[in-house]
């Protein structure tokens, strides 16, 4: 089976290993190999975790430089600093709501300007979908949803090997039953959004 | 019951490597577990954790990796399967325990898993603990894969039984926290229970005894070279006269290479799982078939030190090279470009690099360092104390856990760490030869982990430091592991003891003894200007639960702040705190209320006292 790498970036706290678990439940319901793996050494203090995933025939579980297929962003910025791992055939996804670092806030270093960022990301890779990911989340009523609507705009664009009923049932599975629900709402808002985004 | 518990025989599912290693040893019939926790290692033993509390299974949190070594030790010596659990840099704890445990040996699998940590995701140094089996004369495993680690853990207590010696299962990060599909096998049930014998020429290495345990280990240390010739994970693939000698993960990007490289007809690899004693009469005959041989291990080049040298005692002159400048470093963990590239200068085959985005036209992207939490105890602590030193000049020796970030600006409290414990040993060394005051900073299970001998060395030797013990109720860094000082009932957990860090403190001699609430800052920094001005051993205790943990118990009871008209924009909360709850909007301050949790401490310094709490509730 044909190697698909992706790469989902954020910031502590933003449930990316949440995410990272739906596509692998939803990987190993429907047969298709898949391998992850994950750095979150010191992520509960503010840090960026990022997850690789693998699907496919591939041993290897991590991702090079320039070797990501997909690249899923959490927070523009960190979406920026996961360039590296893209190439010029590589799709992005990210949210648009900024998430600044210490570093920018004491002004250290000033947050890149969104236009700039998008601009840039677009430049060097084959397609960027951007949209405000929290906006739709808090839409849901459930602001920690982030996840589940890129989780939504990943699968419309159909570049990883699952299925929108695969995910969602995996998305049952694994959320809280609290949150079921909203996630799932918030699956949708993050499909319908890539489909429009521009 | 516990998704370890209830995973059946036979049925896919997908674990994190250290869930794998769990299951390894719950279906290994594992009777005893210890630790202390330490990423990339620390879901291993949480799992342990919660998998005691429903089954027969003995689980601890021991004071730090010797104690934890020496339970284990004498649980195994009794005849009951045993592992200890630790990360790499806590080997160097349990070292003094490990090297005559080897002599003594054991009865009942004993098992102990080191979780090295290469390019330190989340450690100070990246040592290579597959030394310490060639140092100590034990087995050493090293699995590839998740469903590799967890049948490895029942071959490692069946070899440690065999051998009547501890087994070193050793993982790299990527092993520890790579998630993959698993097979689950039966579970046995654990013996829990064992008996001792006394046998005190075989148990008790004096000098003499030590001598012929000595020549007992090297004879069983044979025995473990025979195993290792014939071990099923010692794993020969493909044919060619090009060999690949690799370990643990690289296993996979070798494999993985040498697909995309199309070199499957030329090269032969051998994975090495069983790598002490390394099976020197099968990799002699690899050498023999191959024309030239490349070894790849992340680390040091220990696989490739010893292939050099059976190659000479068997006069072979075939080049073998891993770390080299144009090859493999020992620096940082490997990936599959690095080993694609590699294996392609090394035989000289056509390869294309991946097309990585020209970046040099980027703006700076600003980092994003992990820092503490918002409303963090620590920050106040941090703050408090350097408040309290205004006009001093000083020398912070700092200590591992959260508050090593207070390093970071715009706190800058820490200039000097190496090891748990070493803030408060250090503070005697600077004190003695500076004129600087020296204020040691350690955690509440970093004092009970090694900070204790050195303290009752500074009462001893009359050093003169002040000692911060930063005491947040848990042990926060890995994951709110509890330690001697935590309160268990606030966990219902029941059975367990309580030791008093104040009363220790005392009992070692200290008579100028503060605790102090760090987010009071006026009566704090006056109780910090206290033992600061104090000559001789002076210690303060910071007690404030983490807020993270808090929040875990529902015990968090601050209630969200915001920033008033009065705010005259001086930033003194920013530009003195860093909270992370803090943000700017159209050059304004703003709090996040769904981050700030209300720890008043920014309020207290506002000058204008424009941080006041916010009336309606937030989510």
């Amino acid at each position: 089976m044909k190697t698909t790498r992706l790469i989902i970036v954020a910031v502590g706290g933003q449930g990316n290993l949440l995410a990272s678990k739906v596509i692998g439940e939803a990987a190993l319901q429907s047969g298709v190999p898949v391998g992850m793996s994950e750095i979150h050494g010191m992520a509960q203090r503010g840090g960026v975790v990022e997850s690789a995933i693998v699907f496919g025939d591939a041993q290897s579980n991590i991702i090079a430089d320039g070797e990501a297929d997909v690249v899923v962003g959490f927070e523009p910025l960190e979406t920026l600093r996961a360039l590296n791992k893209c190439n010029a055939d590589t799709i992005v996804i990210t949210s648009l709501a900024p998430l600044s670092p210490s570093t920018a806030i004491t002004g250290t270093c000033p947050y890149p300007e969104l236009k700039k960022l998008k601009a840039i990301i677009r430049a060097k890779t084959a397609k960027l979908i951007a949209f405000d990911a929290a906006a739709l989340a808090a839409q849901t009523g459930n602001v920690l949803a982030v996840n589940m609507v890129l989780l939504g705009a990943l699968i419309q664009t159909g570049t990883i090997p699952l299925t929108v009923d695969n995910v969602k049932t995996a998305i049952t599975t694994i959320s809280k039953q609290a949150f079921a629900a909203s996630n799932l709402e918030a699956f949708e808002l993050g499909f319908d959004a890539a489909k429009t985004s521009d | 019951m516990h998704r370890l518990l209830k995973a059946r025989p036979g049925q896919k599912m997908l674990l994190l490597g250290n869930e794998a290693i769990a299951r390894g040893a719950i279906e290994a019939g594992v009777g005893v577990a210890t630790t202390y926790p330490g990423t990339p290692s620390s879901e291993i033993s949480m799992n342990f954790f919660q998998i005691a509390l429903e089954t027969d299974l003995y689980f601890e949190y021991s004071t730090n990796e010797k104690v934890a070594l020496e339970v284990a030790a004498a649980s195994a010596t009794c005849g009951v399967r045993s592992i200890c659990v630790m990360k790499h840099v806590g080997l160097n704890v349990a070292a003094d325990a490990l090297l005559t445990l080897a002599y003594v040996g054991v009865k009942g699998g004993l098992v102990i898993v080191t979780a090295d940590d290469p390019f330190m995701f989340s450690s100070q140094n990246e040592q290579d603990n597959r030394y310490y089996a060639k140092l100590a004369g034990l087995p050493l495993l090293e699995p590839s894969s998740a469903q590799e680690a967890k049948d490895m853990v029942a071959y490692a207590f069946d070899i440690s039984e065999k051998l009547q010696e501890p087994v070193i299962f050793r993982t790299t990060t990527r092993i520890n926290h790579s998630t993959e599909t698993v097979i689950p096998g039966e579970i046995q049930a654990p013996q829990t229970h064992g008996d001792f014998t006394k046998d005190p020429f075989n148990y008790v290495p004096i000098p003499a005894v030590a001598r012929n345990l000595h020549a007992r280990l090297l004879n069983r240390l044979k025995e473990a070279e025979e195993l290792s010739e014939t071990s099923a994970y010692n794993i020969s693939t493909g044919n060619g006269r090009w060999g690949i000698v690799c370990n643990s993960v690289s296993y996979k990007y070798v494999v993985d290479a040498v697909t995309d490289l199309n070199m499957g007809g030329k090269t032969k690899i051998l994975r090495i799982g069983f790598s002490h004693p390394l099976p020197k009469a099968l990799l002699k005959n690899f050498l023999k078939e191959c024309e030239k041989v490349l070894v790849v291990e992340e680390g040091e080049p220990y696989m490739e030190e010893a292939l050099k040298a059976f190659a000479q005692e068997e006069r072979l002159t075939l080049p073998i090279k891993g770390k080299s400048e144009e090859l493999f470093s020992r620096l940082y963990e490997y990936n599959p470009a690095i080993v694609r590239q590699c294996l392609a200068t090394y035989f000289d085959v056509a390869h294309k690099s991946p097309a990585v985005p020209d970046l040099s036209d980027l703006p700076e992207i600003p980092q994003r360092p992990p820092t503490l939490c918002a409303g963090c105890s620590h920050r106040a602590t941090f703050y408090v104390v350097k408040k309290a030193a205004e006009g001093m000049e000083t020398i912070c020796p700092t200590d591992i856990g959260c508050y090593t970030l207070g390093f970071l600006p715009p706190l800058s409290m820490g200039d000097f760490l190496i090891c748990m414990g070493a803030s408060v040993g250090t503070s005697c060394g600077f004190s003695k030869v500076t004129d600087k005051k020296v204020i040691a900073f350690i955690g509440d299970s970093t004092f009970f982990h090694s900070g204790i001998p050195p303290l009752i060395n500074a009462v001893f030797n009359n050093h003169n430091f002040t000692m911060v013990i930063l005491d947040n109720g848990t042990t926060a860094m890995t994951g709110h592991q509890p330690h001697p000082g935590t309160d268990m009932t606030a966990l219902n957990l029941e059975g367990y003891g309580h030791v008093s860090i104040e009363a220790i403190v005392r009992a070692a001699g200290v008579s100028q003894v503060a605790a102090i609430k760090p987010y009071r800052l006026k009566k704090s920094i006056a109780a910090v200007k206290e033992a600061l001005n104090y000559k001789g051993v002076s210690v303060i205790i910071s007690q404030e639960p983490c807020t993270l943990y808090a929040k875990s118990l529902k015990k968090l009871r601050g209630k969200p702040f915001f920033v008033s008209e009065k705010c005259k924009n001086h930033k003194d909360c920013i530009n003195e705190l860093a909270c992370p709850a803090f943000f700017i909007q159209n050059k304004r301050v703003k709090i996040d209320p769904t981050l700030c949790v209300g720890c008043t401490v920014c309020a207290q310094i506002c000058p204008e006292k424009a941080i006041v709490p916010l009336k309606e509730k937030v989510l």
